[in-house]
């Protein structure tokens, strides 16, 4: 009875073992960091796990920071950042024995949005940060009637919340009541039907039925968001360790390709093509 | 013989397993919420958790203070009952006291169906037509404010509190209306000084578990309350419950985050809330029933 068992679990062994090892054998490529980057890195995995069957592309958020700190530490391939590498986590990575080398996938662009009704025909940043910080609460104070100003924000924990909190808040609290919603459709929905409001969402879900304004008298399309003119536009990356080879090289050269840039954007962001 | 016995026995092995997991369900939950969400004490104080007056978990360095959450919730929860209290309880002794066969067979079933709408529907409901609604009727600067979940809410939870206040009202013993009636008394005074002083503790027992089913409920505020995470006491301002919080944060929440963990411990702090209110709903029933001489 005894050596039956074991014999059983020395075969449930071997074969656990030859998993394993059948598993390092197979392609693996994993990608951390910034959850603004997570859904293109998601839709690009998935689309290239596809097309090249036994690749395995582990894509995982946490942040940009802790993206490029599992970089350093040789802890993932890729690390996607909503920022450029700073100069202390540069020098850690030099210091590893890494050598980062950077990407830059996508451009990320967030249009201020009101309702259509709304008289005011644009803002500067410094308008802007005010009314999300609190400073200004009354549109008459940015040259339109008066009437309370509905400030409506993403959660905090969203990316785009994230993006926008760095380029037009400069990291200070949004007022507390602010509506924090949970999806960019929401705001939009929201600006759509409160005369009052202002919302902030990603380029792709401009519609009819909200106005985006210019921000320090430039418009979010585009091409002001490609040249980095706009002011709430950003690069989004992807560091790798070295001139990329391999897989790596493969993954990257795919999200930089034609298609690769069509998923882009279809998240939502603005491709580089 | 023999065989029938051991068949009897599976069967009840059977019934008692399922009736179990239910049990292993709950403990799972109960154990997930604690491991989960206990870990943030190391870095923020129960005190400053619950009475911390700002929600900025993902600042440097961050804030993890649910008072206005908690009030939101309780907030919201009062105002719906507002709405739940005469309307549920109402159609329950309408139902049960004054509707003729004919008028409860239909009513009762569509009082059901309001239970069987989901609470996103409800949602969309609040959203597209009660927000925009008490906007203009109120002259807001948004109609996603706190009434308008409670009236949502309030409406939600109309079936829980009227099918339990009926259960309620069906256990008030016979004798005692037709002993009010002896003494002259008429429908309305046999309503309202006899059958509901006798079925008052069930009664509320329906109201409460109705708050817990409120409380609890996240989609509809999620859609329809704001989204503010403010202490206040106006109904007209938007507004952020707890299960709102946890709803659109744990997505992106990083996995073992003390944010994470503060999600956990919210859910934490509602479940012991909602647990609190059943307690206190069995409570009251387990001493009315014996105070009605029917069996626990």
């Amino acid at each position: 009875m005894k050596i039956k068992s074991l014999s059983v679990n020395i075969i449930g062994l071997i074969s656990m073992l030859s998993v394993i090892s059948f598993n390092l054998s197979a392609k693996e490529i994993v990608t951390e960091g910034s959850t603004t980057v997570l859904p293109i890195a998601q839709i690009a995995a998935e689309v290239f796990m596809d097309k090249n069957p036994g690749v395995d592309i582990s894509v995982r958020g946490g942040g940009s920071g802790v993206g490029i700190t599992s970089f350093i530490d040789g802890n993932c391939d890729i690390a996607t950042a909503s920022r450029a590498m700073k100069d202390t986590e540069m020098q850690k990575a030099v210091g590893n024995g890494k050598d980062p080398k950077a990407f830059v996938v996508a451009m990320d662009g967030i249009a201020v949005i009101l309702n259509p009704s709304n008289s005011v025909a644009g803002l500067t940043k410094k308008q802007l940060k005010d009314i999300y910080t609190g400073k200004i609460s009354d549109w008459s104070k940015v040259g339109a009637g008066k009437g309370k100003i509905v400030v409506i924000s993403r959660d905090s924990a969203s990316g785009t919340f994230e993006a926008f909190n760095e380029l037009a808040l400069d990291k200070q609290k949004v007022r507390r009541d602010a509506l924090m919603q949970a999806s960019n459709q929401a705001i939009a929905n929201i600006v759509a039907k409160t005369p009052q409001a202002i919302g902030y969402v990603g380029l792709g879900y401009i519609t009819d039925s909200v106005k985006a304004i210019p921000i320090n008298g430039i418009i979010a399309d585009k091409k002001t968001v490609l040249s980095g003119k706009y002011p709430l536009s950003r690069p989004l990356f992807m560091y790798t360790n070295g001139v990329p080879t391999g897989l790596v090289k493969d993954f990257i050269d795919f999200i930089m390709s034609e298609d690769g840039q069509k998923l882009v954007e279809e998240e939502g962001f603005v491709g580089l093509k | 013989m023999k065989t029938r016995r051991f068949k009897e026995k599976i069967y009840k092995w059977m019934f008692a397993v399922s009736s179990f997991s239910a049990l292993i369900f709950l403990l799972g939950i109960i154990i997930i919420l604690f491991k989960e969400g206990l870990p943030l004490f190391n870095e923020v104080s129960l005190y400053d958790f619950i009475t911390g007056k700002n929600w900025y978990p993902t600042y440097d360095p961050p804030e993890f203070g649910i008072l206005p959450l908690i009030t939101a919730t309780l907030l919201v929860t009062l105002g719906a009952m507002f709405v739940c209290i005469p309307l549920g309880v109402g159609s329950a002794l309408y139902l049960h006291e004054l509707a003729g066969e004919k008028k409860r067979a239909v009513i009762k079933p569509l009082i059901e169906i309001l239970a069987s709408i989901p609470s996103v529907v409800y949602g969309f409901f609040g959203m597209v037509i009660a927000a925009p609604f008490f906007q203009t009727f109120f002259k807001l600067p948004t109609g996603l404010c706190a009434l308008t979940a409670s009236i949502i809410l309030g409406i939600m939870a109309i079936p829980t509190v009227c099918s339990l206040a009926e259960d309620a009202l069906s256990y008030v013993p016979k004798s005692y209306k037709e002993a009010s009636y002896a003494l002259g008394a008429n429908r309305w005074q046999t309503m309202i000084k006899v059958v509901m002083p006798a079925a008052g503790s069930g009664i509320s027992t329906a109201i409460i578990l109705g708050m817990s089913r409120i409380a609890g409920e996240t989609m509809t505020v999620l859609m329809v309350a704001g989204g503010a995470a403010i202490i206040t006491s106006s109904f007209l301002v938007p507004v952020r419950p707890m299960t709102a919080t946890i709803a659109a944060e744990m997505g992106e929440a990083a996995v073992g985050s003390s944010h994470y963990q503060a999600l956990f411990a919210i859910g934490l702090v509602l479940f012991l809330i909602t647990l609190i209110f059943n307690l206190i709903a069995e409570i009251i029933s387990r001493k009315y029933r014996l105070k009605l001489g029917l069996s626990v």
